[in-house]
């Protein structure tokens, strides 16, 4: 029987608000105020150049793979415009979601609703469940965005590296919320004058599903499918890659994001794709700091922070093992190490995580 | 109408930022805009109650540090979600080198 229930109105939820879990104070590190208004400052400019860039690319790459379809030849491109679609836009609806890759809301909002329905995300609810995330990091019962649930279930993490049950899951909520409404554990976050817009955003989706089917079937082709829709399958690969990363294998139910978060130096590529969230557990102490100051943030706080991976395949080797323990032991997790120059964990406040499993 | 209270001096905000200040039992936060105004605040989110003061002000826009939420500082207005509820709001000025704020 697995220990934890991480239903937003079940048993661990009532428990984490009863301990003073739920909205708790959270650990940060100081940085002088000068430095962190400094870190905090918004522009456009980079951000125009990224979106131009990724944009750019995307038309290039389904323009090549359009023409060359059917042939084989087309693959290489699909592959390309999908981890696009299907990744890029993940961290861009992220970024957009905090308000901080522009400086100008319209721009913020503009990629946001766009990359919202590539990641076929209902960008009123997720708005919200993104808010819940950073106030209840992985508390279970309160967090509605654990990516690896205890124990983890092995078939799923697969599958979702090609959206299969990510994307069957977003498809449901889209029409459950398109014809019944806003969905009861959604009004658990979403307050209620933004329930009409959680249903229009869910319609106007659908809409837009319907119309590249009803095309795809009048062409006889899937070809209209690979543009709009398929992509968040054959591209996810990459943002369920970084996504694992974020927390996974990491402790659960502790209010220090060092200890359950993970910062990952990556690739250029990866970087760009990702939008620097590889600078995890910086972001989750001050989600103000925009995407392109964060390797700054990291330089200017990293003394208190556990040392990062230095792969990508070196953060798998890390949490891999440990999520095929948590197989067995639900309460097993990685604890990171803190340099001698950090702050220590408060293990006062969180006994209850760290005083079972970790090694 | 409750007396001037003086909060600090003008030296201990920079332009276009945002300091806390307790008062009586509440907590506030003082702005200085880009065009050397005053106004003042409650001091905590609306939202999660947390201190506006660590967040982030443009223009006369002051950003929550938490989730991101905005609020035009000078009247309280709350202009992007999460934060759903306005602020309350109160007097400001500058004498003599001092702030003074008119908080109840
Ligand atoms: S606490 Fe201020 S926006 Fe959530």
């Amino acid at each position: 029987m697995p220990k934890r229930d991480y239903s937003l109105l079940g048993a661990d939820a009532r428990r984490a608000v009863e301990i003073g879990l739920a909205t708790a104070e959270w650990y940060h590190t100081d940085v002088p105020r000068k430095e962190m208004k400094a870190l905090m400052q918004r522009s456009d400019a980079q951000a125009i150049r990224d979106t131009e860039l990724l944009f750019g690319a995307m038309i290039l790459f389904v323009g090549l793979g359009i023409a060359l379809w059917p042939s084989w030849w087309s693959a290489p491109f699909w592959l390309a415009y999908g981890v696009l679609y299907g990744s890029a836009m993940d961290s861009r609806w992220h970024e957009c979601s905090h308000g901080t890759a522009f400086r100008t809301p319209w721009m913020n909002n503009v990629l946001y609703e766009i990359a919202s329905f590539c990641m076929m995300r209902n960008s009123a609810t997720w708005r919200w469940s993104h808010a819940r995330h950073h106030t209840d990091t992985y508390i279970v019962g309160r967090d509605p965005e654990i990516a690896v649930m205890r124990p983890p279930v092995f078939f799923k993490l697969i599958g979702n590296f090609f959206g299969i049950f990510d994307a069957w899951t977003a498809m449901n909520r889209m029409l459950y919320s398109a014809f019944l409404g806003v969905h009861p554990e959604e009004k658990t976050f979403v307050p209620e004058s933004e329930w009409p817009k959680v249903v229009r955003v869910a319609r106007i989706s659908t809409v837009i599903y319907l119309a590249t089917i009803a095309l795809a079937l009048a062409m006889g082709s899937i070809l209209p499918l690979m543009v709009i829709g398929l992509p968040r399958l054959y591209g996810a690969w990459h943002h369920v890659m970084t996504g694992l990363l974020q927390h996974g294998g990491l402790a659960d139910n502790v209010t220090d994001h060092r200890l359950n978060s993970r910062t990952v130096y990556m690739n250029p590529v990866s970087r760009f794709i990702y939008w620097n969230m590889n600078y995890h557990v910086e972001h989750h102490m001050f989600p103000m700091v925009p995407y392109h100051a964060l390797p700054k943030l990291h330089a200017a706080i990293r003394h208190d922070l556990p040392a990062p991976n230095r792969s990508i395949r070196e953060g798998f080797a890390e949490m891999w093992p440990a999520l095929v323990r948590q197989l067995k032991y639900d309460d097993y997790f990685i604890k990171r190490e803190l340099p001698p120059t950090a702050k220590p964990y408060r293990e006062d406040f969180h006994t209850a995580a760290l005083g079972t499993a970790a090694e | 109408m409750s007396e001037w209270v003086d909060a600090c001096s003008v030296d201990d905000i920079e332009t276009e930022d945002v300091i806390r200040f307790d008062h009586g039992g509440k907590t506030y936060a003082i702005y200085r805009s880009p065009d050397d105004e005053w106004f003042c605040t409650d001091g905590l989110c609306s939202h999660e109650q947390v201190h506006l003061a660590d967040g982030l002000v443009m223009d006369y826009v002051i950003e929550c540090p938490k989730h991101n939420g905005q609020f035009d500082y000078r009247n309280g207005e709350a202009m992007r979600a999460p934060v759903c509820v306005n602020l309350g709001t109160y007097p400001a000025k500058a004498e003599d080198g001092r702030v003074l704020v008119q908080v109840a």
